[in-house]
């Protein structure tokens, strides 16, 4: 440790100010941020003395997402193996199957070494572009705007691979990452500033470019030339029978987008941020109790031509991305509502809106993300709406 | 019957949107929405508005304008149709000079609140729009009331979301070249993305 500290120490004045690295100074304070904690301290009011700095915050989100990514693997890899089992070959194609021969693995989908390496073989390409293209824009611009850069985007690089589809062309993950960096964030000022959920403004390009590779109720499969339906897509259409049971959709091991699929995996996740403290019980809860509400109305209505009226509270939760969405999306702190009833407020609007979208929206099987962007939009009024009437409340009691 | 009624004003406000799915009043949306107070109060003019102007020229469209409209005063060949845009500009000037005045007299408080957003009302392309519309798709008089009344609503809410936006984006640092308006525009196209939710939902 002591030699990388002095190693950085040693290399520092290259960056500062006046040295021949000057521009480049973001990059080496984001690195050396990364690996120490911070050595500049706010030398003016106001301080605030805490243990749960931005850095710390990211980093248990992300600690809380490795559930899910582990799902993301073994089920991308399930899945596949499966279709494959299912056409009767013994080996994948193209350069993925290269590698798996290379390592002696078959494409066994009972195999738990098997379907881990197979679907890292889909998830980590995925990763590694968003990574790299999301991070070109994000040190051009602190680069450029000299702001320093942020571990904000570890959480939302790994955010978004796990809402994309296996399937994703890789140019089309690039595209999607360069939105939702540029026009979700770094336009509104980097981290913190921004209106909308970078990640979600990135995955809603995509579905609204690209619909054929994205649409939410096909495809989604890791296999060349094999479709099936999501469980949304054929509860939607009652000419098709669901064939995985609700156990199945609660563990994970359903097609859908990579990290989405586990209810499980998710609750993991939402144990970790909430005995943390890092996300919002209000949001998670009021979402919950949202869905649960109008999907109960849904059910009482009944309809006779639309079979996703009858879909019970305890399905749509552990279908789509409606556990990821509510466990780490709704709750992302910059673009949520900042006040503790506004949260209550917000949760219920994105629980009641995904209900919407799912059952009466024939365009849309999948609701969750529109939902929480459409939380989004209004989270600034429904914060607004009670600071205001705080300070009507506080004036009348000073008068 | 009521459902209907009930699906067209939701309809109206959300899947047909005026400023999120149409683009129709842009520079009022973009002007008048730096703070959520003149946002709100601009809302609630389009609403009133939108709510007397569209059911009126519905009224002189299918009395007046449409071909053979004139049948009562003797004219049955005579067709108007061609003089609706002048027409229904006219009508929505004139009814907010009306609802001015009317304002100015009786409710002054409201009046100066509004200020000059009533006059600008005047030209604001979605209040044409809502008229167009309804001669389009041949609302009848109760119909063309209840669009007025939502389509009107969808635009309030909208103004006020970008509004909220707006004054939460105080805190934000945009890049210089694009402080103002263009941090406007691309927030009103992020706003669109997620009322995008509605596309599609068949009422």
């Amino acid at each position: 440790m002591k030699v990388l500290r002095k190693f950085l120490d040693s290399q520092e004045k290259h960056f500062q100010k006046g040295g021949k690295l000057e521009r480049l100074y973001p990059l080496f304070e984001a690195t050396d941020t990364l690996l120490f904690s911070e050595g500049v301290v706010t030398r003016y009011a106001s301080h605030v003395r805490d243990a749960l700095d931005l850095k710390r915050t990211m980093t248990w989100v992300v600690i809380a997402l490795i559930p899910c990514v582990i799902m993301a693997l073994y089920n991308t890899g399930m899945q596949a193996n499966t279709a494959l089992a299912a056409l009767g070959k013994t080996g994948a194609e193209g350069w993925r199957g290269a590698i798996l021969s290379l390592l002696g693995m078959g494409v066994d989908p009972g195999g738990l070494i098997a379907n881990m390496v197979h679907g890292a073989l889909y998830f980590f390409p995925i990763y590694l572009v968003t990574v790299a293209v999301g991070g070109f824009w994000e040190v051009l611009f602190a680069v450029i705007r000299k702001h320093e850069i942020n571990e904000g985007f570890f959480v939302t690089s790994l955010l978004f691979p796990l809402i994309l589809p296996p399937s994703i062309p890789l140019w089309q993950v690039a595209l999607g990452i360069s939105f939702g960096v540029v026009f979700g964030k770094e336009v509104f000022g980097g981290v913190g500033m921004n209106i909308f959920n970078p990640a979600l403004v990135a995955r809603a390009f995509l579905f609204f470019a690209y619909p054929a590779q994205i649409s939410g109720d096909k495809v989604w499969l890791a296999v060349d030339g094999v479709s099936r339906a999501t469980p949304l897509a054929e509860m939607a259409d009652s000419a098709m029978h669901l064939s995985a049971s609700w156990m199945d959709a609660f563990l994970g091991f359903i097609p859908g987008s990579m990290g989405e699929t586990s209810a499980l995996a998710c609750l993991i996740g939402a144990a970790i941020l909430l005995v943390t403290g890092i996300a919002s019980w209000r949001i998670m809860l009021s979402v919950v109790v949202g869905m649960t509400a109008v999907s109960l109305l849904f059910n009482v209505i009944g309809s006779d031509t639309n079979p996703m009226f009858a879909v019970s509270p305890l399905w749509h939760f552990v279908l789509g991305g409606f556990a990821f969405g509510t466990v780490f999306m709704a709750t992302d702190p910059v673009s949520a509502a900042m006040t503790e009833p506004g949260k209550y407020i917000y949760g219920l609007l994105i629980g009641i809106m995904v209900i919407l979208i799912r059952v009466v929206n024939p365009a849309f099987p999948e609701g969750m993300m529109l939902a929480i962007l459409f939380g989004n939009l209004f989270a600034a009024i429904i914060d607004r709406i009670f600071i205001n009437a705080n300070i009507k409340r506080r004036l009348l009691r000073n008068v | 019957m009521f459902e209907h009624y009930l699906s067209l004003f939701i309809k109206s406000i959300f899947i047909e949107n005026m400023a999120l799915a149409f683009f129709l009043g842009m520079c009022t949306f973009l002007a008048v929405s730096k703070r959520v107070e003149t946002a709100t109060g601009l809302g609630i003019a389009v609403v009133v508005v939108q709510a007397i102007t569209v059911p009126v020229n519905n009224l002189i469209y299918n009395h007046v304008l449409r071909e053979g409209a004139l049948a009562w005063a003797g004219l049955p060949d005579v067709n108007l149709t061609f003089l609706g845009l002048i027409t229904y500009i006219g009508v929505i000037a004139a009814m907010v000079q009306i609802l001015e005045m009317t304002l100015d007299k009786y409710v002054p408080a409201l009046y100066n609140s509004l200020g000059i957003f009533l006059p600008l009302i005047t030209v604001n392309c979605a209040i044409l729009g809502g008229s167009l519309f309804m001669v389009e798709r041949n609302y009848t008089f109760a119909e063309s009331a209840v669009f007025g009344l939502g389509s009107g609503a969808g635009f309030a809410l909208a103004i006020i979301g970008l509004a909220g936006i707006r004054e939460k984006m105080k805190y934000s640092n945009v890049p210089a070249g694009l402080r103002g308006l263009g941090i406007t525009f691309i927030t009103a196209g992020l706003m669109a993305i997620a009322f995008m939710a509605f596309s599609g939902i068949q009422l």
